[in-house]
Protein backbone atom coordinates (compact mmCIF):
# COMPACT_ATOMS: atom_id res chain seq x y z
CA UNK A 1 0.00 0.00 0.00
CA UNK A 2 1.47 3.65 -1.34
CA UNK A 3 0.85 6.18 1.58
CA UNK A 4 -0.74 8.92 -1.07
CA UNK A 5 -3.56 6.47 -2.03
CA UNK A 6 -4.88 7.14 1.76
CA UNK A 7 -3.84 10.85 1.78
CA UNK A 8 -5.84 11.28 -1.40
CA UNK A 9 -8.93 9.96 -0.49
CA UNK A 10 -8.69 12.03 2.70
CA UNK A 11 -8.51 15.51 0.54
CA UNK A 12 -11.50 14.14 -1.34
CA UNK A 13 -13.19 13.24 1.74
CA UNK A 14 -12.16 16.90 2.85
CA UNK A 15 -12.80 18.53 -0.35
CA UNK A 16 -16.78 17.16 -0.30
CA UNK A 17 -17.20 18.29 3.00
CA UNK A 18 -16.24 21.81 2.14
CA UNK A 19 -18.31 22.02 -0.47
CA UNK A 20 -21.31 20.57 1.72
CA UNK A 21 -20.74 23.40 4.43
CA UNK A 22 -20.79 25.93 1.82
CA UNK A 23 -23.95 24.84 -0.17
CA UNK A 24 -26.21 23.63 2.08
CA UNK A 25 -28.84 25.58 3.71
CA UNK A 26 -30.44 23.18 6.38
CA UNK A 27 -28.45 23.50 9.31
CA UNK A 28 -28.32 19.50 10.32
CA UNK A 29 -26.65 18.91 6.64
CA UNK A 30 -23.81 21.28 7.40
CA UNK A 31 -23.18 19.37 10.64
CA UNK A 32 -23.54 16.19 8.52
CA UNK A 33 -20.42 17.99 6.17
CA UNK A 34 -18.30 18.49 9.49
CA UNK A 35 -18.41 15.10 9.86
CA UNK A 36 -17.17 14.68 7.00
CA UNK A 37 -13.99 16.79 7.12
CA UNK A 38 -13.65 15.05 10.70
CA UNK A 39 -13.10 11.99 9.50
CA UNK A 40 -11.06 12.77 6.92
CA UNK A 41 -8.58 14.07 9.29
CA UNK A 42 -8.68 10.65 10.65
CA UNK A 43 -7.94 8.81 7.90
CA UNK A 44 -4.98 10.86 7.40
CA UNK A 45 -3.72 10.10 11.42
CA UNK A 46 -3.94 6.85 10.90
CA UNK A 47 -2.06 6.50 7.54
CA UNK A 48 0.57 8.73 8.98
CA UNK A 49 0.45 6.99 11.97
CA UNK A 50 1.29 3.28 11.06
CA UNK A 51 5.29 5.18 10.42
CA UNK A 52 5.53 5.89 14.15
CA UNK A 53 3.68 4.11 16.53
CA UNK A 54 0.48 4.19 18.61
CA UNK A 55 0.39 8.12 18.92
CA UNK A 56 -2.08 8.53 15.16
CA UNK A 57 -4.69 6.27 16.42
CA UNK A 58 -4.37 8.16 20.24
CA UNK A 59 -5.38 11.15 18.15
CA UNK A 60 -8.16 9.89 15.92
CA UNK A 61 -9.67 8.33 19.32
CA UNK A 62 -9.62 12.06 20.52
CA UNK A 63 -11.05 13.43 17.22
CA UNK A 64 -13.67 11.12 17.44
CA UNK A 65 -14.31 12.23 21.34
CA UNK A 66 -14.49 15.62 20.15
CA UNK A 67 -16.73 15.15 17.68
CA UNK A 68 -19.35 13.32 19.41
CA UNK A 69 -19.46 16.30 21.62
CA UNK A 70 -19.28 18.65 18.51
CA UNK A 71 -22.92 17.33 17.24
CA UNK A 72 -24.04 17.09 20.63
CA UNK A 73 -23.87 21.30 21.19
CA UNK A 74 -24.69 21.15 17.90
CA UNK A 75 -27.48 19.73 17.18
CA UNK A 76 -28.92 21.79 21.02
CA UNK A 77 -27.85 25.23 19.45
CA UNK A 78 -30.54 23.90 16.27
CA UNK A 79 -33.05 22.42 17.99
CA UNK A 80 -33.02 25.71 20.32
CA UNK A 81 -32.76 27.97 16.82
CA UNK A 82 -35.78 25.87 15.57
CA UNK A 83 -37.80 26.70 18.86
CA UNK A 84 -37.53 30.23 18.92
CA UNK A 85 -37.72 30.76 14.84
CA UNK A 86 -39.76 27.60 13.41
CA UNK A 87 -37.02 27.29 10.42
CA UNK A 88 -32.99 25.60 10.80
CA UNK A 89 -32.31 27.28 6.93
CA UNK A 90 -29.31 29.23 8.45
CA UNK A 91 -29.59 31.75 5.33
CA UNK A 92 -32.06 33.50 7.48
CA UNK A 93 -29.81 33.61 10.26
CA UNK A 94 -28.12 37.31 8.94
CA UNK A 95 -29.02 39.70 11.74
CA UNK A 96 -25.37 40.25 11.83
CA UNK A 97 -25.32 41.77 8.60
CA UNK A 98 -25.25 45.33 8.75
CA UNK B 1 1.47 -12.13 10.90
CA UNK B 2 1.24 -12.21 7.05
CA UNK B 3 4.40 -10.99 5.00
CA UNK B 4 3.91 -7.31 3.49
CA UNK B 5 4.13 -8.45 -0.18
CA UNK B 6 1.65 -10.86 -0.41
CA UNK B 7 -0.74 -8.84 2.07
CA UNK B 8 -0.27 -6.04 -0.76
CA UNK B 9 -2.51 -6.92 -3.89
CA UNK B 10 -5.78 -7.67 -1.68
CA UNK B 11 -5.55 -4.73 0.19
CA UNK B 12 -5.32 -2.63 -2.74
CA UNK B 13 -8.45 -4.65 -4.37
CA UNK B 14 -10.24 -3.97 -0.73
CA UNK B 15 -8.91 -0.12 -0.70
CA UNK B 16 -9.88 0.59 -4.40
CA UNK B 17 -13.48 -0.35 -4.44
CA UNK B 18 -14.23 1.09 -0.40
CA UNK B 19 -12.73 4.56 -1.23
CA UNK B 20 -14.80 4.61 -4.84
CA UNK B 21 -17.65 3.61 -2.18
CA UNK B 22 -16.85 6.39 -0.04
CA UNK B 23 -16.45 9.21 -2.86
CA UNK B 24 -20.10 8.16 -4.12
CA UNK B 25 -21.38 8.31 -1.04
CA UNK B 26 -19.71 11.82 0.29
CA UNK B 27 -20.98 13.48 -2.92
CA UNK B 28 -24.38 11.87 -2.34
CA UNK B 29 -24.19 13.64 1.08
CA UNK B 30 -23.81 16.65 -0.35
CA UNK B 31 -26.09 16.44 -3.15
CA UNK B 32 -29.31 14.48 -2.23
CA UNK B 33 -32.09 16.62 -2.26
CA UNK B 34 -33.78 14.10 1.13
CA UNK B 35 -31.93 14.95 4.29
CA UNK B 36 -32.85 11.43 5.56
CA UNK B 37 -31.05 9.50 2.35
CA UNK B 38 -28.17 12.09 2.83
CA UNK B 39 -28.05 10.44 6.62
CA UNK B 40 -28.04 7.28 5.49
CA UNK B 41 -25.40 7.48 2.63
CA UNK B 42 -23.50 9.24 5.55
CA UNK B 43 -23.53 5.77 6.85
CA UNK B 44 -22.14 4.36 3.95
CA UNK B 45 -18.67 6.88 4.07
CA UNK B 46 -18.45 6.53 7.91
CA UNK B 47 -18.26 2.35 7.36
CA UNK B 48 -16.06 2.79 5.11
CA UNK B 49 -13.27 4.73 6.78
CA UNK B 50 -14.04 2.42 9.51
CA UNK B 51 -12.91 -0.08 6.60
CA UNK B 52 -9.80 1.97 5.99
CA UNK B 53 -8.72 1.75 9.97
CA UNK B 54 -9.00 -2.06 9.78
CA UNK B 55 -6.73 -1.96 6.29
CA UNK B 56 -4.01 -0.12 8.62
CA UNK B 57 -4.43 -2.51 11.34
CA UNK B 58 -6.25 0.16 13.50
CA UNK B 59 -8.80 -2.66 14.98
CA UNK B 60 -9.83 -0.46 18.40
CA UNK B 61 -9.92 2.01 15.92
CA UNK B 62 -12.18 0.61 13.47
CA UNK B 63 -14.38 -1.04 16.23
CA UNK B 64 -15.09 3.02 18.08
CA UNK B 65 -15.50 3.83 13.96
CA UNK B 66 -18.44 1.86 14.04
CA UNK B 67 -19.81 1.92 17.36
CA UNK B 68 -19.68 5.51 18.08
CA UNK B 69 -19.95 6.49 14.54
CA UNK B 70 -23.02 4.76 13.32
CA UNK B 71 -24.38 3.62 16.78
CA UNK B 72 -24.89 6.81 17.82
CA UNK B 73 -23.70 9.80 16.20
CA UNK B 74 -26.06 9.23 12.79
CA UNK B 75 -28.94 7.84 15.41
CA UNK B 76 -28.51 11.62 17.11
CA UNK B 77 -29.09 12.99 13.29
CA UNK B 78 -31.86 11.12 12.70
CA UNK B 79 -33.67 13.08 15.94
CA UNK B 80 -31.93 15.88 14.63
CA UNK B 81 -33.98 15.80 11.49
CA UNK B 82 -37.52 14.78 13.14
CA UNK B 83 -37.62 17.55 16.03
CA UNK B 84 -36.61 19.97 13.37
CA UNK B 85 -39.46 18.73 11.19
CA UNK B 86 -37.35 18.98 8.19
CA UNK B 87 -39.42 17.89 4.79
CA UNK B 88 -38.98 14.32 4.64
CA UNK B 89 -39.61 13.76 0.96
CA UNK B 90 -37.59 15.77 -1.90
CA UNK B 91 -37.05 19.03 -1.65
CA UNK B 92 -35.78 21.85 -3.41
CA UNK B 93 -34.93 23.85 0.11
CA UNK B 94 -32.15 22.15 1.21
CA UNK B 95 -29.65 23.84 -1.44
CA UNK B 96 -28.55 27.69 -2.06
CA UNK B 97 -28.08 27.59 -5.77
CA UNK B 98 -26.78 30.82 -5.82
CA UNK B 99 -23.65 29.32 -3.62
CA UNK B 100 -22.79 26.63 -5.98
CA UNK B 101 -20.23 27.90 -8.21
CA UNK B 102 -18.29 29.47 -5.61
CA UNK B 103 -18.64 26.39 -3.79
CA UNK B 104 -17.56 23.96 -6.46
CA UNK B 105 -14.59 26.37 -7.09
CA UNK B 106 -13.26 26.69 -3.45
CA UNK B 107 -13.52 22.76 -2.96
CA UNK B 108 -11.63 22.19 -6.35
CA UNK B 109 -9.06 24.67 -5.35
CA UNK B 110 -8.51 23.71 -1.78
CA UNK B 111 -8.51 19.99 -3.40
CA UNK B 112 -6.27 21.30 -6.12
CA UNK B 113 -3.80 22.65 -3.32
CA UNK B 114 -3.52 19.64 -0.66
CA UNK B 115 -3.62 17.05 -3.60
CA UNK B 116 -0.32 18.74 -5.26
CA UNK B 117 1.22 19.42 -2.19
CA UNK B 118 0.97 15.56 -1.12
CA UNK B 119 1.73 14.31 -4.57
CA UNK B 120 4.72 16.23 -4.38
CA UNK B 121 5.85 15.32 -1.01
CA UNK B 122 4.72 11.78 -0.11
CA UNK B 123 4.63 10.33 -3.76
CA UNK B 124 6.65 7.04 -3.24
CA UNK B 125 6.32 6.50 0.00
CA UNK B 126 4.96 3.21 0.90
CA UNK B 127 2.95 2.18 3.77
CA UNK B 128 4.98 -0.76 5.96
CA UNK B 129 3.00 -2.23 8.50
CA UNK B 130 5.12 -3.93 11.97
CA UNK B 131 4.73 -7.26 11.83
CA UNK B 132 5.16 -6.95 15.87
CA UNK B 133 1.91 -5.86 16.98
CA UNK B 134 3.15 -2.20 17.90
CA UNK B 135 0.13 -0.68 16.56
CA UNK B 136 -2.71 -3.11 18.09
CA UNK B 137 -5.23 -2.12 20.94
CA UNK B 138 -2.95 -3.37 23.60
CA UNK B 139 0.16 -0.47 22.88
CA UNK B 140 -2.66 1.38 21.97
CA UNK B 141 -4.27 1.91 25.46
CA UNK B 142 -0.51 1.64 27.12
CA UNK B 143 -0.21 5.23 24.82
CA UNK B 144 -3.27 6.14 26.26
CA UNK B 145 -2.46 5.51 30.16
CA UNK B 146 0.72 6.73 30.14
CA UNK B 147 2.23 9.19 27.34
CA UNK B 148 -1.16 10.97 26.66
CA UNK B 149 -2.66 10.86 30.67
CA UNK B 150 -3.40 14.47 30.66
CA UNK B 151 -4.85 14.54 27.20
CA UNK B 152 -7.32 12.21 28.08
CA UNK B 153 -8.18 13.64 31.06
CA UNK B 154 -8.79 16.64 29.40
CA UNK B 155 -11.22 15.21 26.84
CA UNK B 156 -13.26 13.79 29.62
CA UNK B 157 -13.72 16.96 31.27
CA UNK B 158 -14.80 18.62 27.42
CA UNK B 159 -17.16 15.71 27.11
CA UNK B 160 -18.76 16.37 30.37
CA UNK B 161 -19.03 19.78 29.53
CA UNK B 162 -20.66 19.72 26.25
CA UNK B 163 -23.20 16.83 27.87
CA UNK B 164 -23.97 19.71 30.48
CA UNK B 165 -24.16 22.31 27.02
CA UNK B 166 -26.14 20.61 25.35
CA UNK B 167 -28.76 20.03 28.29
CA UNK B 168 -28.87 23.60 28.87
CA UNK B 169 -29.26 24.80 26.08
CA UNK B 170 -32.17 21.79 24.91
CA UNK B 171 -34.19 22.32 28.17
CA UNK B 172 -37.59 23.70 28.32
CA UNK B 173 -37.86 26.34 30.84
Amino acid sequence: MLLIQFLMLSAILFSIGVYGVLVRRNGVLVLMSIELILNAVNINLVAFGTASGPSGQVFALFVIAVAAAEVGVGLAMLLMIYRNRRSIDIDQLDELKG
Amino acid sequence: MIASASYDIPTNIAFGIVAAGMIFAAIRVVTTKNIVHAALYLVLVLAGVGINFLLLQAEFLAITQFLVYIGAIVVLFLFGIMLTKAPLGQSDELDNPSQKPIALLTSLGLLGVIGASQIVTWKDTRIVLPSGGSLNTQSVSDEIFSKYLIPFEVVSVVLLAALNGAIVLARRD
